[in-house]
């Protein structure tokens, strides 16, 4: 019996730092089983076992990725019943969030989203109403569902790796029943550089950058940073929707936040004010940024910028 | 002419995010005071209200319902949906309702949609927007589509409606997805779907003719035990306001405020 079920959507040839993060989390509660979808490669089962996975379920049919939410969370709900895991994570992408959302009512269990940190008797933590509160939260279920936002924890492998027993779960058919068909999928241009939600860095351009991202994508590509924007960068059109960082966008917690050209709307704020340190680019001295910032630069961005970009090229040799 | 549709949008009334938000209800539930109608449900309400003029509008028989569950204020978001330009409203209300999760709410919602699909016409598309601008959790559409074991085609954004399916693409993750399903169904839309339109007078006017039916939890068939804090599968144990970010260091560059900036990251050790 495992204490902790971990949801795996189809990884490719390698698991994300966020799946690492998972079990690593759910080492913490007890045993743990994952919940895997797509092709298990040997090296993919090796990282399992090595993050102490004892139990590794697959589901029965192949085509889960071609139909949305529902059949995953029926999926998931058989293996949840296969281990006997009383706590489920899953990442916080959308369909994560929706997964957990739908498992939630197949098992008549509490579901909690956004997730920084679980304690071991299950209590969750979370920040709320765009980072002003902290709180915490618990489900009062036999069965707890946690969505769980990335980089809160250090992915550690387990002290002893095991080799997990793979195991089949029958997929129940009226799971996809009434779901909606994935009819086509076309991957998104490939940046090369780390995910906006989950990027340890992130720098990001607003209504200043006036139409030209190129210093801000030069100091992310020297930082090793995603790149972020306001709604008015994405509203104009400069960079795409995918990399607004805010209420409507990308919710993000990173190490260190670079707003260049940004006023800091309260829209912009509510996506970026969790950030360990905050640093502020900006012409306008007014700018409601620098309430919040801990390093304030009143300056043109188009000078600032690619000074930092050359001095850090110049350090690092 | 396309087949008309008889479409329920989800609307809520939230805490204006414009403004400071509290936590200091029982159960630690949000101060909602100052609230206004969601946001984010503005584009649902658009998206409803394009595809039922495309077939006509309310003359055609079509119908665009904004539904509503909170406490008598939430009537507002009613209120503001129909000088939008929805057709009708629906507010559930009942004392019981307070400090509902989201199971609850959506065990409560689903009821609702029922209940709205009971007079004989069933309902065609459930409308929402992509999360809730105080709860930002987007179970909602989810766990309605499992309730009602409709499909759910979320994140959309577009939307179209043919021959009794809905398309719609899907931009959420990595992949841009095309998405299909048959109605009935739940759909959350994204803001970047559409450019929701803003009162006019003339709507505002017309609103005042609207009908808001008030629905009770007897009134959906849905027992106390179930909603509210009693009905809620998960507990807000505690809730404390962060303390507020205070500003650091300003400078103002003098030509080598890049080099600065750089010496502060080192010093943070975050290069």
């Amino acid at each position: 019996m495992a204490n902790a079920l971990v949801f795996i959507d189809n990884p490719g040839a390698a698991l994300k730092k966020s799946s690492l993060e998972l079990l690593t989390i759910a080492r913490s509660l007890g045993e743990t089983a994952v919940a895997f979808t797509g092709e298990l490669n040997d090296d993919v089962a090796a990282t399992l076992g090595a993050y102490g996975a004892t139990a590794v379920y697959q589901p029965s049919v192949e085509d889960l990725d071609n139909y949305l939410v529902g059949p995953k969370a029926a999926y998931l709900a058989a293996a949840v019943a296969a281990s006997g895991a009383t706590a489920v994570l899953v990442d916080n992408s959308p369909e994560g969030k929706e997964i957990a959302g739908r498992l939630g009512i197949k098992l008549n269990a509490g579901v909690i989203t956004d997730v920084v940190g679980v304690e071991a008797d299950g209590t969750a933590h979370k920040s709320v109403l765009a980072g002003s509160y902290n709180t915490t939260a618990k489900a009062t279920t036999p069965v707890t569902v946690l969505s769980v936002k990335a980089n809160n924890v250090e992915p550690a492998p387990a002290g002893a790796a095991s080799a997990p027993a793979v195991a089949t779960v029958e997929v129940p058919a009226e799971g996809l029943a009434n779901s909606a068909r994935i009819a086509a999928r076309t991957e998104k241009p490939v940046s090369g550089r780390p995910d906006l939600s989950e990027a340890r860095i992130v720098v990001a351009g607003g209504r200043g950058v006036d139409g030209d991202f190129g210093p801000v994508e030069e100091l992310a590509d020297a930082l090793g940073a995603a790149v972020g924007a306001s709604r008015a960068a994405t509203d104009a059109g400069w960079i795409g929707h995918d990399a607004q960082v805010g209420q409507t966008g990308v919710t993000v917690s990173p190490q260190l936040y670079i707003s260049a050209g940004i006023s800091g709307a309260i829209q912009q704020k509510a996506g970026m004010q969790t950030a360990k340190v905050i640093v502020a680019i900006n012409k306008d001295a007014e700018s409601p940024v620098f309430e919040i910032a801990d390093y304030g630069i009143i300056g043109d961005l188009f000078k600032v910028l690619p000074q930092a970009t050359a001095e850090i090229q110049k350090r690092k040799g | 002419m396309e087949e008309t549709l008889k479409i329920v949008v989800l609307v809520k009334h939230v805490p204006d995010a414009q403004f400071d938000r509290h936590i200091t209800g029982p159960g630690n539930t949000t101060d909602r005071d100052e609230s206004i109608l969601s946001e984010l449900d503005e584009y649902a309400l658009e998206a409803a209200l394009q595809l039922a003029e495309e077939r006509g509008g309310p003359k055609a028989g079509n119908e665009v319902i904004a539904l509503s569950m909170g406490p008598s204020g939430a009537v507002n978001a009613v209120k503001k949906s129909l000088q939008i330009g929805a057709y009708s409203g629906v507010h559930l209300s009942d004392d019981a309702l307070a400090g509902s999760d989201a199971a609850a709410t959506s065990l409560a919602l689903a009821a609702a949609i029922r209940h709205i699909s009971a007079d004989g016409r069933p309902v065609d598309l459930v409308l929402t927007g992509m999360a809730s601008t105080d709860g930002e959790t987007s179970l909602i559409p989810a766990q309605l589509a499992e309730r009602l074991q409709f499909p759910q085609v979320t994140f959309a954004s577009s939307l179209e409606v043919s021959g009794g399916q809905v398309s719609a693409r899907r931009d959420a993750g990595a992949f841009s997805e095309t998405v299909e399903a048959q109605i009935p169904a739940v759909v959350s839309v994204t803001d970047q779907i559409n450019e929701p339109r803003y009162p006019n007078f003339k709507g505002i006017l017309a609103a005042k003719k609207k009908k808001i039916a008030a629905l009770s939890l007897a009134d959906i068939g849905v027992d106390a035990s179930q909603v509210g804090l009693a009905g809620s599968w998960t507990v807000v144990e505690s809730a404390e306001a962060r303390p507020p970010r205070t500003a650091g260091t300003i400078i103002t560059d003098d030509g080598d405020a890049g080099i600065k900036l750089v010496d502060f990251l080192a010093a943070q050790k975050l290069l």
